[in-house]
């Protein structure tokens, strides 16, 4: 581990915890724009986490310490997947610990973690959620791996630093599994972000949450921990995203300086990403729970198609 | 250039295949006739494509000729019978969505092993997407089997046909002009008959379910 | 041979004999004490769990020494039984000597006075059903082998039907019997063509032998069949369900962990040992076959409703995989791929030991909830946390292992396992290298399906409010049954954080398998486990683990510095509707709802819906396999038609019998004149 790599995966760090909820915050005011109304301030994710954080944290009385350790190993566990993703720089050290399919299985421990927590209280509200929530999740985590995988046939890899250097510089080439893939990660980063047209991250209704019924019982500093933690996935998801099909930009091993350049390219990659969200989620109504299943089983099939495409085409 | 159009040509071929099995999926009668539009613009781009690649001007008429017939004409058609049988929803398919998908992958799996020793033969430019229209056809066959109303039976007909044209331009660099005409009057025909044929379903059972064609076999 | 009367000459394997004798002195020890419950439960079984920790021991050194044999002067006077230690053979020998260390020291702790079987009597059954797991793994000729094996079916029978009074527990004993023998008969079959008309039933001599490839793929087809039985590939896990939720938790422990292994080594020395070569379409049968059954076995797991059926289940669907595991380096090995048949071979024998270690930590555990509440319905249990916290929180690393989530030791199995598939595109083969990643794509949904029912099974046991009011009075595990569970959590743990050393024991095996092995590549870069380079795949359980703690720890510090750590404690959300109980909280039915109705074709499912007129609605949903109408039940008729046939040689009538043997001693005077 040289001096540079431990620089560059501090500033990744520091970067997506401080990034995180102003791409939450920059996605609902596009929302807000085309919906045609007023958007709240563009920094709104962060003075909420401010209040939430001074607030007083309420806990039901028969709630076991599982149900007050998981937003923190939530947190954690999301801080560990934005740190693995090559943002600005693809030196990061801890890439050699966690790959793509430790990232993914990471995304699982959260959700693992989350619906135990919901399962804690003993309501119905929460027991619903994680029913929910481990029903999306049993079919976007194995299509996101799939995703992961055309991404790996191509790069001969699975470590995200070596994929996004193989994809950033093999000259302009189109991949068709690629193109699969694409869609396959679209559909699912939805799902997994509970994003129109899986959930409404806005919705009051407690038969259409999915998300929102698992931290129902939450409230003060561990809220504020576990909507830090969704702005993160949002992040991670999206320079996942960017970084398997838009790799350009992305500062090397050896050229650490290129890091100045990657900044307000990542900046910019990341505005046009969540703007492509919101147009997403506004032109699309929200699905009957029962057809979240066959939405992502369609994510999944594409992303096997993808492999397929790949080994036939042999590109 | 030629390797970056290669592999234009087989994005385009991918964009087709992911369409037919959008189609699978897609319950409503209008989606499906949107969806074919698309598959006949992507047709129509990719014959250009291969026309301007390996210089063969006819491929650019062929391109036209797809263009008229299948993304302005056809279409036309289908939404003045679906406006006209006030279409709207598609009943449950015979059998369910995730099954028919997984019918599908299987389905690509063996297109594509056919398709790979005939593209080690083919020496077009884009031989790579023959797998890829032969599962385009399988896959609109399929739909055809699987659909219960009478429009996405014609629509699975017409994508099928659309794969068809795509296999003839990516292995043998279109057809002879006199059977690409040929077959273009055919499938105009046909749409129309298909058209007049709807009616008379509808008429005679007031539905366009075609189980109800059972009713006419012999008992 | 002689025996060796100098100690200080004996050998490894003569050790491991003595061990496996002392099993057998303990359990006859036993039937000694027959009534007598302290001495047996405080006194026999921690020996057991002793010589299981000094077999655990004395395995790990052997797997480095070069092969042993032995020849034991017992069995028939011309056919002793030939005993070889060998690196496969030591593996699975510290598998079995770990587990049963764990679960010996919980058994200390589990049985109570008067229940069904007499403790001496069950010791004895236990130690020699230990002993003969060990034997099967020890054996070097069929002889023995089959030995061992009957042994092991016998004794294990005798285990599950402990409670023998209940008739549902012996009615799934007599189906385990049943088709454990179909099975012997088939691996018996299959020595007999593995000998090649030579006579000579060892495996040295099976080893040398060159067969041809039909003859070679009639014994592959005999041992997936005779195999495939014991482990529980489908069509013939039928008896999976039902006996391992009959069977005592120690004893559903062992049989899950340790006794379906020992068929997977039966499966590894046949194919790999002493077959000479392999066919590439062999390994395409047990990927089918084992896919297969992962799949099933982990949707039934995940509408079940009785918590030692879930994991019986779940047990099948990780025999699946390990099948598959199996099958793909088969055929790596069949076109000659060492490094990668190697990869795979190594992912599988980890996640060997890996399950044994979750499942029978798993098993235990229902075990504690079993002897605490006496419940086994799901449907009955809900909030153990508060009651029996030790037990919740050790049940949660299994529940994570088995799930296999990072940093744990199923995700070491899994991530090797991922790491083979995604090599496969390599093969020569073009149907091939197309099938098989679509193979890892199905890998995934199981394991993420395997996710969704570890949530269930710890959400609803341990989490919520406890579904009946005596739950509260649940007594948490006492000391030996908190010493076996530690044991096994410890093992877990170790293989999760340290799976660098444990591939390191693997290599051995690997090498002499398969001709390669991970062993100098996966320690050369300190931390990380790296099964080929480091560009293309490196992972770090410690610096995960790290990773993930550093940042727990520095939130809660954080925050805490920044802002406050108060709280205060309220009843939960309510909605307004004050009148909230228990039972409104998912049923276990209703968290499997969804996979139930997702895969529906899989179930055969009859359902009793309540009306609206109903005085007393009640829902019941009975979920069955559909192997039991369209295969066991046609197979069933027919024997029993076939046996009413022959039943009709028994008249009843003295003069009929008479009539038979007078008719026998005429044909035999005419065969005698020619």
């Amino acid at each position: 581990m040289t001096w540079t790599g431990a620089i560059s995966q501090l500033l990744e760090i520091v970067l997506a915890l401080a990034l995180a909820p102003l791409l939450t915050g920059w996605v609902n005011q596009c929302r807000a724009w085309l919906q045609n109304r007023s958007a709240p301030p563009l920094l709104q994710p962060y003075y909420l986490l401010h209040k939430l954080f001074n607030k007083e944290s309420v806990v039901a009385e028969h709630a076991s310490p599982l149900f007050r350790a998981t937003p923190y190993i939530v947190f954690g566990c999301m801080l560990l997947a934005s740190s693995i993703i090559p943002t600005l720089s693809t030196d990061l050290p801890l890439t050699l610990a966690a790959d793509a399919i430790a990232l993914v299985g990471l995304f699982a421990l959260a959700r693992v973690f989350i619906s135990l927590a919901a399962m804690d209280i003993g309501t119905s509200f929460g027991t619903l959620g994680a029913r929910r929530e481990m029903l999306i999740g049993f079919l976007a985590e194995p299509a996101l791996l799939m995703v992961f995988f055309c991404a790996s046939l191509i790069s001969q890899s699975t470590s995200l630093a070596t994929i996004v250097e193989t994809l950033a510089h093999r000259e302009l080439a189109i991949y068709p599994s690629l193109a699969f893939a694409g869609v396959a990660f679209t559909i699912v980063s939805l799902a997994e972000n509970a994003r129109v047209p899986v959930d409404n991250p806005a919705t009051h209704l407690e038969l259409t949450m999915i998300h929102e019924a698992l931290i129902l019982e939450y409230s003060g500093r561990h809220l504020a921990l576990i909507e830090w933690a969704a702005s993160l996935k949002l992040f991670a998801y999206s320079c996942a995203g960017l970084a398997l099909f838009f790799p350009w930009g992305v500062a090397e091993a050896q050229a650490p300086l290129e890091m100045l350049l990657a900044l307000p390219t990542l900046l910019l990659k990341l505005a046009a990403g969540g703007a492509a969200l919101a147009v997403l989620e506004t032109l699309s109504a929200k699905m009957r729970i029962f057809r979240v299943p066959e939405f992502l089983a369609t994510a999944f099939l594409l992303a096997v198609i993808g492999l397929l495409v790949h080994i036939l085409l042999g590109s | 250039m030629s390797p970056l159009l290669a592999q234009l040509i087989n994005l385009l071929g991918a964009i087709l295949l992911m369409l037919a099995f959008a189609m699978i999926s897609q319950r409503r009668v209008l989606s499906l006739v949107h969806l074919f539009t698309m598959q006949g613009a992507i047709l129509v781009v990719a014959t250009a494509v291969v026309g301007y690649a390996t210089n063969q001007p006819h491929l650019f008429v062929s391109a036209a000729l797809t263009l008229a017939l299948k993304v302005v004409l056809i279409p036309i058609m289908l939404h003045r019978v679906i406006d006209r049988l006030e279409v709207r929803w598609d009943t449950e398919p015979l059998i369910n969505i995730p099954t028919t998908m997984l019918i599908g992958i299987l389905l690509v799996i063996f297109a594509f092993n056919l398709g790979l020793p005939i593209a080690r033969f083919s020496s077009t430019i884009a031989r790579g997407t023959l797998g890829i229209a032969l599962a385009c056809v399988l896959l609109s066959f399929m739909m055809m089997i699987t659909r219960a109303k009478a429009i996405p039976q014609v629509v699975g007909f017409l994508s099928m046909e659309n794969g068809l044209f795509f296999a003839a331009t990516s292995a043998t660099y279109g057809m002879p002009m006199v059977v690409e005409l040929g077959i273009a009057l055919d499938v105009l025909i046909g749409v129309l008959i298909l058209g007049v044929f709807m009616f008379q379903i509808r008429e005679q059972f007031d539905s366009l379910d075609i189980r109800h064609l059972e009713r006419l076999k012999e008992d | 041979m002689g025996i060796e009367t100098d100690i200080a000459r004996w050998l490894l394997i003569d050790w491991a004999m003595v061990l496996v004798g002392a099993w057998l002195l303990i359990g006859i020890a036993g039937v000694w004490a027959l009534r007598r419950f302290e001495l047996v439960s405080q006194v026999l079984f921690p020996l057991g769990g002793v010589v299981g920790v000094l077999l655990f021991g004395l395995a790990m050194a052997a797997l480095f020494a070069p092969p042993q044999a032995a020849v034991l002067a017992i069995g028939l006077p011309t056919l002793p039984f030939h005993l070889r230690l060998d690196a496969l053979s030591a593996y699975f020998l510290m598998v079995i000597g770990g587990t049963a260390a764990g679960v010996s020291a919980f058994a200390a702790g589990y049985f109570r006075r008067g229940e069904g079987t007499p403790p001496g009597l069950m010791c004895l059954q236990y130690h020699v059903f230990l002993a003969s797991m060990a034997g099967v793994v020890l054996a070097d000729d069929a002889y023995a082998f089959m030995v061992m094996w009957e042994t092991m079916a016998l004794s294990s029978f005798f285990l599950v039907t402990s409670n023998h009074r209940v008739a549902e527990i012996r009615r799934a004993g007599y189906l385990y019997l049943l088709v454990a023998h179909v099975g012997a008969i088939g691996i018996l079959m299959c020595f007999g063509v593995l000998q090649a008309n030579t006579g000579d039933y060892s495996f040295a001599n099976m080893r040398a032998q060159q067969l041809s490839p039909f003859w070679a793929s009639v014994a592959f087809a005999l041992a997936l069949f005779g195999f495939g039985a014991k482990a529980g590939l489908l069509p013939l896990h039928i008896w999976l369900p039902e006996a391992h939720p009959a069977a005592p938790s120690p004893v559903s422990a062992l049989m899950s962990a340790v006794m379906l292994k020992t068929a997977i080594y039966g499966l590894l020395r046949v194919l790999l040992d002493l077959q000479s070569m392999q066919l590439w379409w062999w390994g395409v049968v047990l990927l089918a076959f084992g896919l297969a059954t992962a799949l099933f076995g982990v949707v039934f797991a995940a509408v079940q409703s009785d918590m030692k059926r879930l994991l019986a289940y779940s047990s099948i669907e990780n025999i699946g995989l390990l099948a598959a595991g199996i099958g793909l380096t088969v055929v790596f090995s069949a076109y000659g791929m060492k490094a990668l048949a190697a990869l795979a071979l190594t992912a599988s024998l980890v996640h060997v030991a890996s399950h044994a270690l979750f499942k029978s930590l798993l098993f235990l555990s229902t075990g504690s909830v079993l002897h605490a509440t006496g419940e086994r319905n799901l449907g009955k249990l809900g909030g153990l946390m508060h009651a029996m916290p030790w037990v919740a929180w050790a049940t949660l690393v299994g529940v994570i292992a088995s799930a296999g989530l990072p940093p744990s030791s199923g995700f070491v199995a899994e991530w090797l396992l991922l790491q083979s598939f995604l090599f496969t595109p390599g093969l020569p083969n073009p149907f091939l290298n197309m099938l098989i990643p679509v193979a890892a794509a199905l890998i995934a949904l199981v394991a993420a399906l395997a996710g969704y029912t570890m949530v269930k099974f710890f959400g609803v046991i341990f989490l919520g409010r406890p579904r009946e009011a005596r739950l509260a009075q649940a007594h948490d595990a006492n000391a030996w049954q908190r010493a076996g569970m530690a044991w096994l959590l410890a093992g877990n743990v170790l293989l999760g954080l340290l799976p660098i050393q444990f591939i390191q024991l693997v290599d051995p095996v690997t090498r002499k398998l398969v001709g390669d092995g991970l062993g100098p590549t996966v320690g050369a870069h300190g931390w990380l486990l790296v099964p080929t380079t480091l560009e293309r795949a490196s992972y770090g359980p410690v610096i995960f683990l790290v990773g993930v703690a550093a940042s727990f720890a520095l939130a809660f510090a954080l925050v805490r510095k920044l802002y406050h750590g108060r709280i205060r404690r309220a009843a939960p959300w309510d909605c307004g509707f004050p009148w909230q109980t228990a039972r409104m909280q998912d049923t276990a039915e209703g968290f499997g709802q969804p996979i139930r109705q997702i895969f529906e074709p899989f179930f055969s499912m009859q359902r009793e819906l309540p009306s609206p007129f109903d005085s007393q609605p009640r829902y019941r949903v009975v979920v069955e396999d559909h192997f039991w109408r369209a295969l066991y039940q046609p197979i069933a008729d027919a024997v029993a038609r076939v046996a009413r046939l022959i039943g009709l040689l028994q008249r009843g009538r003295i003069a009929v019998y008479l009539l038979y043997s007078f008719v026998t001693l005429i044909t035999l005077l005419l065969v005698v004149r020619q």
